[in-house]
C-alpha cells in the first residue's frame, strides 16, 4: 500500500465514474433497460459515458427517443447520425402515433406537446416490456428534480410518488421492480449545466448545430424568445408570428434542446464549447428560466408531470 | 451581495478540483436553510431569476428582506405542510472544489433521511440554536453523524447576532458541547471537530467574516469547507473491487477480442496496479492483472472511486457479485453478520420473514438471528427489543444464505454497508453497518 497522501479525483473525473457506476449498475440489476435519447447534451454526455462504461461490449441496452413531432431537424439528424456512428439500436416512438391512436388528446392544435410525451413513453415501456430507462435527468434543474431518487421507482401506471420514494444510501442502489413498474434511472443526477458542458468540452463531445451561435428569426413575446417558421421534416413550417409581432432576425443559441415550441434559445455569440463554458460561468439566468416555456405556468409543474409519468 | 469571487470556471477546470459531499443537520428553525440559501446566495450561485422568484414569494408572504431559506424549498406537499419531507441535493462550486449538500430534514421521525444523507456525506454541519445550546436534537445527529461513519464534524452555533454575537455564551456551547462528545465517545473515535459562530441570516462567518465577531480568529465556515479532505483521501484502504458487469464482446468482428473478457466495476476502495496478484472472492481463485482500461484508455494504477474494467492474466471464473481483492489482502467470506441497522420502512421489521440483503453488487436472502439491542436516538441508551419499527436503530444479526465479503464499516463504509429489501415489494427497508 502506499503511504502517501492520496490525489483525490477531480470533480469531473468523479462524476464520470459514479455515471459509469450507475449505467453498470443498471446493466447488472435490470432485464431490459433502456437509454432515452433525444440528441440533446446531456444524453449526448451519456452516450459518451455509456462508451467507456460498455465497450468493447455493445451496450446492454438500445436507444428509445420520444419524438413529439416537433424537434428541430438539425436535432433528429444528429440523433440518427450519432447512432449509427455507435452502431446501436435507436428506437423512434412517436407522440403523433399516440396521437393518431386517440390516447393523447391536444386541447388545441398548437398546444405544446412536451408532456404528451409521458403518454408515448408508457406506451412505449409496455410495448417492449422495458423494466428500466435511463435518461439524463440532473437535481439541479429544478427543485421536484432535487429530491429525485438516482434509481427512481414508478408504479404501473408511470406515476412517481415523492413522497414515498425508496430510500437510497451510500451507492447501494435498489432498481428492483415487479412487471409492468419501471425503474427510471438518473446516471448524471449529480451533474449541473456546468459540469455537462465542462465535460462536453473535455471529451471534446460533438453537438447538434444549434447549440451554437447561429442567426434566426424570432419574435419577442411574453419577455421569451420564440423561433418563428421553424420547418419540420415533414414540409410543415410551425411556429408562425402572430398579427402585430415584429420579426427580428438575432444571434441566438439553443441552452436546451426540445419541442420546438416550448424551448426558448438565448442571446449569444458561444459559437465553440470553449466560449458556451465561459458563457455559462457568468449567466445570470437558469437553463429552465432561460429556455423552458413551459415549466412556468406553475411552481409545481415539473412535479406535477413527474407524479403523471414524465421522465 | 458577498465579496467572494468566484475563480473563472475555466481555469478551474483545469486545475486539479476536487469534490466535497457534506450534509447539514438541524431544523427549520435552527436556520438550516438559511445557512444552505446564504452558502448559494453567496458564492453566487444563485442566478437573477430565482432571485427574482424568492424575492416575489418573500414579499407575498410579507417579509422585507428576501428569505433565503426559500431557496431550498421543496415539494408542493411540502409547501402546503411547511416541512421538509425528504434528503434534497443541492450544489454549488467555488471553482476550486465543487460541493454536493445533502438537506435533510431535522426532526425525530425523519431519522432514516439522516441517514440516507448521511451515508454519502464526508463531513457534517451540526446547527445550534445560540439561543437554546445542546439540545437532545444536537445528541441525535452528532450520534447519526457518528454512527454512519461521517469523519468531520463542524458544529455551527447559529444566530449568534440574537445573543448580541457574545462570545462567553458561544464558549460556554462549545464546551457543553465537547462534554458531551466526550461521554459518547465522538472524539475518541478519531472524529475531528471543529467549531465556528455565525449568523446565517446577517452572513456573518459564512462566506464572508462580517465585523461583528473580530474576537473569532477561525476560518469560515466556506475555509473550512474548502480544505475540508474528501472521501477516501485520509488513509490507507485494502482493495476491494466488486464486480458489476462482465464484459465479453462475442459478436464483435475483431478477431482480437475474441478472448476478451473484461470485469467492470468501481474501485470501493485502495488501489491496483497492472502485475499486482488478486484473488476472487468467495471462490478464492487468484491471478494477475493483465492490463486496466477506464474507456480507450489503459492506466497502469487505479485507485479508489474509478470505475474500471479490470482483465486478469488467467481465465477464471467470475460474474457479478464476485469481489477481487489483492492476494495479499485477501479476506474471508462470512455467512453471519452483525451490524447496526437503521429501520426505514413504515412495515416494521419481523424476525420470522426472509428478506434480501444487498452488499456491494451482491445479494443473499438473510433471516433475522438476533436483536441484541435498540439505541433510544436521544438518550442513546440502550433497550431492549423484539422488533423493530420506522427510525429505530437496533444491533442485529443476520444469518445469510449466500456468503459476503465484508470488513467491518467502522474501517470501510463501501464494504461494510448494506441495504435490507423486502422481496414482496421489493422496498428498500433498512441500513446497515457492519460491526
Amino acid at each position: 500500500m502506499t503511504t502517501q497522501t492520496k490525489q483525490p479525483l477531480s470533480h469531473l473525473d468523479w462524476l464520470e465514474a459514479e455515471a459509469i457506476h450507475i449505467l453498470r449498475e443498471v446493466a447488472g440489476q435490470c432485464s431490459n433497460p433502456v437509454l432515452l435519447f433525444s440528441g440533446g447534451k446531456d444524453s449526448l454526455c451519456i452516450l459518451r459515458l455509456a462508451e467507456k462504461a460498455f465497450r468493447p461490449g455493445r451496450f446492454p441496452f438500445p436507444l428509445l427517443h420520444i419524438d413529439t413531432g416537433h424537434n428541430y431537424q438539425e436535432v433528429i439528424d444528429f440523433r440518427d447520425q450519432r447512432a449509427a456512428e455507435l452502431g446501436e439500436r435507436l428506437i423512434v416512438r412517436s407522440v403523433e402515433d399516440s396521437m393518431k391512436r386517440g390516447t393523447v388528446v391536444l386541447k388545441s392544435p398548437d398546444e405544446p406537446r412536451n408532456k404528451h410525451q409521458s403518454v408515448t413513453l408508457l406506451e412505449s415501456i409496455e410495448e417492449f416490456g422495458f423494466d428500466c430507462c435511463i435518461g439524463g435527468a440532473r437535481r439541479d434543474e429544478e427543485k421536484a428534480r432535487a429530491k429525485e431518487r438516482i434509481m427512481s421507482f414508478r408504479d404501473e401506471f408511470g406515476q412517481w410518488d415523492p413522497k414515498n420514494q425508496r430510500p437510497e444510501l451510500w451507492n447501494l442502489y435498489n432498481a428492483r421492480s415487479h412487471k409492468g413498474e419501471n425503474i427510471r434511472a438518473f446516471p448524471i443526477s449529480n451533474w449541473t449545466e456546468m459540469d455537462v458542458w465542462q465535460y462536453i468540452e473535455r471529451e471534446n463531445l460533438q453537438l447538434p448545430s444549434i447549440y451554437f451561435a447561429h442567426q434566426r428569426d424570432v419574435v419577442m413575446r411574453g419577455g421569451a424568445i420564440v423561433p418563428i417558421n421553424v420547418p419540420l421534416a415533414s414540409g410543415e413550417v410551425i411556429n408562425q408570428p402572430k398579427a402585430g409581432e415584429e420579426v427580428i432576425n438575432m444571434q441566438v443559441r439553443f441552452r436546451t434542446v426540445g419541442d420546438i415550441t416550448c424551448t426558448a434559445p438565448v442571446i449569444s455569440d458561444a459559437d465553440n464549447v470553449e466560449k458556451i463554458v465561459l458563457e455559462t460561468a457568468t449567466t445570470t439566468i437558469t437553463e429552465r428560466g432561460a429556455t423552458r416555456l413551459d415549466d412556468q405556468t406553475s411552481d409545481a409543474s415539473m412535479e406535477q408531470r413527474k407524479k403523471e409519468g414524465y421522465f | 451581495m458577498s465579496n467572494f469571487v468566484p475563480l473563472n470556471d475555466v481555469q478551474a477546470a483545469q486545475h486539479n478540483d476536487s469534490l466535497l459531499r457534506f450534509m447539514t443537520c438541524g431544523s427549520v428553525d435552527d436556520g438550516k436553510s438559511t445557512l444552505i440559501g446564504r452558502l448559494l446566495f453567496d458564492t453566487k450561485t444563485i442566478l437573477a431569476d430565482t432571485l427574482t422568484q424568492i424575492e416575489k414569494t418573500s414579499r407575498k408572504r410579507g417579509m422585507e428582506a428576501v428569505d433565503l431559506s426559500l431557496l431550498t424549498d421543496g415539494l408542493q406537499a411540502e409547501r402546503e405542510q411547511g416541512i421538509t419531507i425528504d434528503v434534497a441535493y443541492r450544489y454549488f462550486s467555488t471553482g476550486t472544489r465543487k460541493y454536493i449538500i445533502a438537506d435533510a430534514p431535522g426532526h425525530e421521525q425523519y431519522t432514516r433521511n439522516m441517514v440516507t444523507a448521511a451515508s454519502t456525506a464526508n463531513l457534517a454541519i451540526i446547527l445550534i440554536d445560540a439561543r437554546k445550546g445542546v439540545l437532545t436534537q444536537t445528541r441525535r445527529h452528532s450520534f447519526l453523524a457518528h454512527l454512519v461513519g461521517i469523519p468531520h464534524i463542524v458544529v455551527a452555533v447559529n444566530k449568534m447576532d440574537l445573543v448580541n454575537y457574545d462570545q462567553a455564551a458561544y464558549d460556554k456551547i462549545c464546551a457543553d458541547y465537547l462534554a458531551f462528545a466526550t461521554e459518547i465517545g465522538l472524539q475518541r473515535a478519531g472524529h475531528d471537530i471543529q467549531f465556528i459562530p455565525m449568523s446565517a441570516l446577517n452572513g456573518d462567518m459564512i462566506v464572508d467574516r462580517g465585523d461583528a465577531m473580530d474576537w473569532y480568529q477561525g476560518p469560515t465556515m466556506l475555509d473550512m469547507l474548502e480544505v475540508a479532505p474528501t472521501a477516501h483521501s485520509e488513509r490507507d484502504e485494502p482493495f476491494r473491487f466488486p464486480v458489476q458487469f462482465v464484459c465479453r464482446p462475442h459478436a464483435s468482428d475483431d478477431p482480437e477480442l475474441h478472448d476478451f473478457r473484461g470485469f467492470m466495476g468501481r474501485v470501493e476502495s485502495g488501489d491496483v496496479s497492472v502485475g499486482d496478484a488478486v484473488t476472487v472472492l468467495p471462490a478464492g481463485h487468484s491471478s494477475k492483472v493483465k492490463a486496466i482500461l477506464l474507456g480507450e484508455q489503459s492506466l497502469s494504477t487505479a485507485s479508489t472511486e474509478q470505475s474500471i474494467t479490470l482483465l486478469l492474466e488467467d481465465e477464471i471464473d467470475t460474474s457479478r457479485g464476485d469481489m477481487i481483492v489483492k492476494s495479499d489482502q485477501t479476506l474471508e467470506p462470512v455467512k453471519q453478520i452483525e451490524a447496526m441497522v437503521c429501520w426505514l420502512s413504515e412495515t416494521p421489521l419481523s424476525a420470522a420473514r426472509t428478506y434480501i440483503i444487498r452488499h456491494t453488487t451482491r445479494e443473499s436472502k438473510a433471516k433475522v438471528g438476533t436483536i441484541s439491542y435498540k439505541v433510544d436516538v436521544n438518550t442513546l441508551e440502550q433497550l431492549p427489543a423484539q422488533g423493530l419499527a420506522m427510525n429505530d436503530i437496533a444491533r442485529i444479526s443476520f444469518r445469510l444464505a449466500q456468503p459476503l465479503m465484508v470488513d467491518a464499516y467502522s474501517v470501510n463504509r463501501a464494504t461494510g454497508a448494506f441495504i435490507v429489501i423486502d422481496e414482496s415489494t421489493n422496498n428498500t427497508v433498512g441500513a446497515g453497518m457492519i460491526i
